[in-house]
């Protein structure tokens, strides 16, 4: 056990724990909070993994946007917060076997696989990941078209969310 | 050191827990919370692979990139959809939005 094992289970520890929270906790303000440590958790992950820009990219996008989105949308519309008689539908225990079940089948097919114990590889000191990914993201050899079309993609359900929302008088 | 079956393993379990709040939870934007769940499961997926076997392909950071733009695009229209509908029918329940059931 290295240093580097317990910063990496502190960090899967508080991550889960927080996610399990923001499946199960009753008041949505709160389970919207929990899932901003849970994400702030995986850009954790993403800074022990040399993944800089995803980690950085992660707080602003997740955690800056998708989650304040979210409880904007939970306090708009907060009537049957409390009182919907339980969040939780009736059905949760076949949800919660079907969950333990897949955890319990991708645990046995990833322990089959050979590269599951794959210790890890230095980057080459000459290349920079962030340097690569932001040619890779924009050379034509590479991923300019998915770039593009990811832009325009979002683009489209931007304004499509507003003409969605948009109150007709 | 820390093997790639760590990251593996964590992001399985994260993935899990999203699936349960999908299937589990009553509120629209509480699944919607699952699927931001699953999301991150999938790109701490990606990119631990990218470390672990393709360190000098960058590809799999560049999809982790266009995931977020599609998990970004999908949250969009899924609140706006759910502020529409609880417009029009007061509720964000999914038992009770069930107008296309015949």
């Amino acid at each position: 056990m290295t240093g580097m094992h317990f910063v990496f289970l502190i960090v899967a520890v508080i991550t889960l724990g927080a996610a399990l929270m923001a499946v199960t906790s009753r008041n949505m303000v709160h389970a919207a909070l929990w899932l901003i440590l849970a994400l702030f958790g995986v850009a954790i992950t993403f800074a022990i993994l040399n993944a800089g820009f995803l980690a950085v990219a992660q707080v602003i996008i997740y955690i800056g946007a998708i989650s304040i989105l979210m409880i904007f949308a939970i306090m708009m519309t907060r009537r049957l917060i409390a009182d919907a008689g339980g969040q939780i539908s009736s059905n949760w225990p076949w949800a919660a076997l079907i969950a333990v079940v897949l955890f319990g089948g991708l645990w046995w097919l990833l322990s089959g696989w050979g590269g599951f114990n794959t210790t890890l590889p230095s980057i080459s000191a000459r290349a920079d990941p962030l340097v690569e990914l932001g040619q890779a993201l924009v050379s034509p050899s590479a991923y300019i078209i998915p770039f593009e079309v990811a832009s325009v993609l979002l683009l489209a359900a931007l304004i499509g969310a507003i003409i969605i929302a948009w109150e007709r008088k | 050191m820390i093997t790639l079956s760590w990251y593996l393993i964590f992001s399985a379990a994260l993935f899990c827990i999203g699936l349960f709040g999908v299937l589990a939870r009553k509120n629209a934007i509480a699944i919607f919370i699952g699927i931001e769940l699953m999301l991150n499961a999938v790109n701490v997926n990606l990119v631990a692979f990218w470390r672990y076997i393709a360190p000098e392909a960058i590809t799999g950071q560049a999809f982790a990139v266009l995931v977020f733009a599609v998990a970004a695009a999908e949250v969009a229209v899924g609140l706006a959809l759910v502020i529409s509908i609880y417009r029009r029918r007061n509720t964000v329940n999914a038992d009770e939005i069930d107008m296309l059931k015949f």
